[in-house]
């Protein structure tokens, strides 16, 4: 009885506001968790949200808490735990996030949230510095087969995005991925710092953080990890070179367990209209993100096979136990 | 020449009426926020960054850079006043600007941090005008044995916080390393002291162990004293403004304190906290008064002071030469400029010069309004030690509590706040010295990470650590720190024996 009062109360107030309003969509009140400090790319997605879900008309209002830890283990363990069943809360994750469940030993999995959308991805980048003898990839691969320990990566936290990369292209070049010599460094800042200073052979990163130091000649991209080569970016893939190697570090939404479809459908939408709008391509390119909207069940596919394949490479380089 | 002639340009933008409103909303913003543990400018720009979205870059940086400035300032206000350090860069600030308060010497010591403050910034931003591009390559070649051996330089120096007692002093120190361990470990990504308590993943926060072994430790211990005797503060005694006396002991202070911020805070790791406590120590052993220090000398807050503030203008070096964010504040003032589509690095001094020194010169105007700001308020912010002892401590806890809610809202962040308050109380119970254990926090893991960095690019061949110049000569120094005491102390008492 009370549910079936409740729908007529919802349908009088929905009616009421379709006469002044555009769409009861803007009623919903989101509560939007970014499990890292401010500042962040998970920080920045977050508030990016918040401003276009508000100025698309899609949310009439979003809060942003942030929750650092962890690569966002603490952040997710407080979502599946306090938001359960609540569909006005979603959380912000990525790439990285897979890693450091897997390494975390963390009790709460990605398996537990309900994945609504991937938003956007960054394609990674290798580079050298200007002045080293390696000029292509294949140079790269030649010196990592001939004594991989002897060939150092720099890039960001064990076990995150750059990690896996480098892991990745060293087994895909025929070399023992298990010996790579990763330095992870805090942050882009210090690590760009020991490839320009040439302290170290190779670099890994986001492409965008590198740009203008490739732009300026000082740095030599040796290659990208998209699957085609992207428009305005005079670097060659990969793949171009013979070395298949492809991978993004994609940022996405997701919410909490136990919602109900109509729920997950509310937010898929809504998330659905956020990247739709021009607000949200505005974003993308003053960002520099590429948009990789995948919605809905395949999303929770691509989800798993990133999950499978990152907990292969660190299982691989002995930063999980098996 | 070219260099002026931009400056003077850099000087007409930010003089545009706007752009001196925006300078003014930062450099009060970045005031509030200092004074207020736990929230700190990186925060505050982050929250402001959707809201300047719309405005012109330029201004918007200008105010930035004001949040920035100010936020180092507020900072040491509520170190000298109730020994809460606001951020870890005004810990050194506390040693001796908390006694000299408490000695009714509160208005000269926060006008010596304040115009210290100024000097070091102004003489730190014409190094950013001029030494940048020079600067930066220096910086960019200091590898992982380098930082390890600077590490060891600092690690010498931290002798002089310790006290009377140097077995007391060794002990807090290893406390400190200890928790440095807490966490995941930077190389290998596994969990160490974690205990399988998520929230200590990330390691202890500088800032939490800070307020608890500085503000909490300290109001429990002065209600414990309560039924002894209660101390009366005065909160004026003598001059409210620094004497002739005052300003001959501050300059050189000033000025050394600035060398030391400004090169290391230009390093990509180098922080505040370094180049502040090398100061504090350096005061302590070159000054004439060495038995007013850790009662309250006045050289030992001008010279942090200078060094923070003057490594803040470091930060911007690496940010805008390279696009390097080296603090989480510059990272955030990288976010900002990436949404007016501008990449800060070696293009960005040609690409928008307007902007670039529009911004260095609002750096020179900020700092005139912080000076101009903080000054007057320094008779206002004493009459603070007049509020009854009872109310004020209270208001510190509060004040601790809500600081850290804000930084990390967690249960265990705050248990964490409240253990390390009792173990400050301990600690000034049983005479062991505070500062060691916070210095070990920050420098413990720096350091780790930095030697393992280095051997990991040797290939494990220690001979890195000597082969390359700069941490040769660091590791020199560092050793001769160690020994001179001892070697002069030998030779004093040859002297004696042949007399």
């Amino acid at each position: 009885m009370i549910s079936s009062h409740m729908r007529l109360f919802g349908a009088v107030v929905a009616l009421l506001l379709g006469a002044s309003g555009p769409a009861p969509a803007q009623q919903l009140e989101l509560k939007l968790m970014a499990p890292a400090a401010p500042g962040g790319g998970w920080d920045q997605t977050a508030r990016s949200m918040q401003q276009v879900l508000v100025a698309a008309g899609v949310a009439r209002s979003v809060q942003v808490t942030n929750v650092p830890g962890a690569g966002g283990s603490v952040g997710i363990a407080q979502f599946v735990n306090g938001a359960k069943g609540d569909g006005n809360q979603m959380m912000v994750n990525g790439f990285v996030m897979v890693g450091a469940l897997a390494m975390n030993k963390s009790p709460v999995t990605l398996d537990q949230v309900t994945p609504i959308a991937r938003l956007t991805e960054e394609t990674q980048v290798i580079v050298v510095p200007a002045s080293s003898p390696i000029k292509t990839a294949q140079d790269l691969a030649v010196a990592l087969k001939a004594d991989i320990a002897k060939v150092t990566f720099a890039g960001g936290s064990a076990g995150g995005v750059d990690h896996v990369m480098a892991a990745l292209f060293a087994g895909t070049v025929g070399a023992d991925a298990k010996k790579i010599n990763y330095i992870p460094f805090s942050g882009g800042g210090e690590s760009l710092a020991a490839i320009l200073g040439g302290k170290v052979t190779a670099g890994i990163s986001g492409l965008s953080e590198y740009e203008g130091q490739i732009k300026a000649g000082k740095l030599r991209a040796l290659g990208v990890t998209s699957a085609q080569r992207l428009p305005g970016v005079d670097i060659p893939t990969f793949k171009e070179q013979g070395i298949d190697l492809v991978l993004a570090n994609w940022r996405s939404v997701v919410a909490p367990p136990g919602i109900t479809p109509e729920q997950r459908k509310a937010l898929g939408d809504a998330v659905e209209k956020m990247v739709k709008s021009d607000a949200w391509k505005g974003i993308l390119k003053q960002k520099g993100w590429d948009d990789a909207y995948l919605g809905g069940d395949a999303f929770a596919d691509f989800l798993n096979k990133e999950i499978a394949r990152v907990t292969e490479v660190l299982k691989s380089v002995g930063l999980v136990k098996s | 020449m070219e260099t002026f002639a931009a400056l003077a340009h850099g000087m007409a933008v930010a003089m545009q009426p706007m752009n001196l409103l925006y300078a003014l909303i930062g450099v009060f913003l970045g005031t509030a926020v200092g004074v207020l543990p736990g929230i700190g400018p990186a925060l505050t720009v982050a929250l402001l960054l959707p809201v300047t979205y719309k405005l012109d870059p330029g201004g918007s940086l200008i105010m930035f850079a004001g949040i920035y400035y100010g936020g180092m300032y507020g900072g040491s206000t509520t170190a000298i006043l109730i020994n809460t350090p606001g951020e870890s860069a005004s810990m050194a600030t506390a040693l001796e600007g908390n006694k000299m308060a408490k000695a009714g010497r509160g208005g000269p010591a926060l006008a010596t941090s304040a115009i210290g403050s100024f000097v070091a910034g102004t003489i730190a931003t014409i190094g950013l005008a001029f030494l940048a591009p020079w600067l930066v390559d220096f910086a960019v070649r200091f590898g992982p044995e380098d930082y390890f051996a600077l590490m060891c330089v600092a690690f010498v120096t931290v002798s002089a916080t310790f006290g009377d007692s140097p077995v007391r002093g060794l002990t807090s120190l290893f406390i400190g390393l200890t928790l440095g361990l807490v966490g995941i470990d930077k190389l290998t990504g596994q969990a160490r002291l974690a205990f399988g308590i998520p929230e200590l993943l990330d390691g202890v926060e500088v800032t939490t162990l800070a307020v608890g072994l500085f503000a909490v430790g300290e109001a429990l211990y002065v209600a414990s004293r309560r039924h002894h005797a209660e101390e009366k503060l005065e909160p004026v005694r003598g001059s409210l403004w620094m004497t002739r006396e005052d300003w001959r002991r501050s300059w050189k202070p000033w000025l050394r304190g600035t060398l030391f911020g400004f090169p290391i805070g230009a390093l990509p790791a180098g922080g505040a906290e370094i180049p502040t406590f090398l100061s504090y120590s350096t005061e302590r052993r070159l000054t004439k008064y060495p038995k007013e220090f850790g009662k309250g000398a006045i050289e030992g807050v001008a010279g942090p002071e200078a060094a923070n503030n003057a490594s803040a203008a470091g930060t911007l070096v690496p940010l805008l030469t390279l696009g390097l964010p080296t603090s989480a504040t510059a990272a955030m003032m990288l976010a900002g400029f990436q949404q007016y589509g501008l990449n800060p690095g070696p293009l960005l001094f040609a690409e928008r010069p307007d902007l670039v020194w529009g911004l260095i010169a609002s750096l020179f105007i900020a700092n005139g309004m912080l000076l101009v700001l903080n000054l007057p308020l320094v008779g206002l912010w004493v009459r603070l030690l007049a509020i009854p002892q009872a109310w004020l401590y209270a208001g510190i806890l509060v004040f601790a509590t809500m600081g850290t809610i804000a930084a990390k809202p967690s249960v265990v962040e705050l248990s964490m706040l409240a253990a390390f308050g009792v173990m400050g109380f301990l600690m000034r119970r049983f005479d062991f010295p505070i500062a060691p254990v916070v210095i070990g926090l920050i420098l413990g893991p720096i350091a780790e990470s930095q030697l393992r960095r280095a051997l990991a690019i040797s290939l494990g061949d220690p001979m890195v650590l000597l082969q390359s110049p700069m941490s040769a000569t660091l590791l020199g120094i560092a050793l001769i720190a160690l020994l001179a005491p001892f070697v002069l102390r030998g030779l004093g008492r040859f002297k004696a024996n042949e007399d």
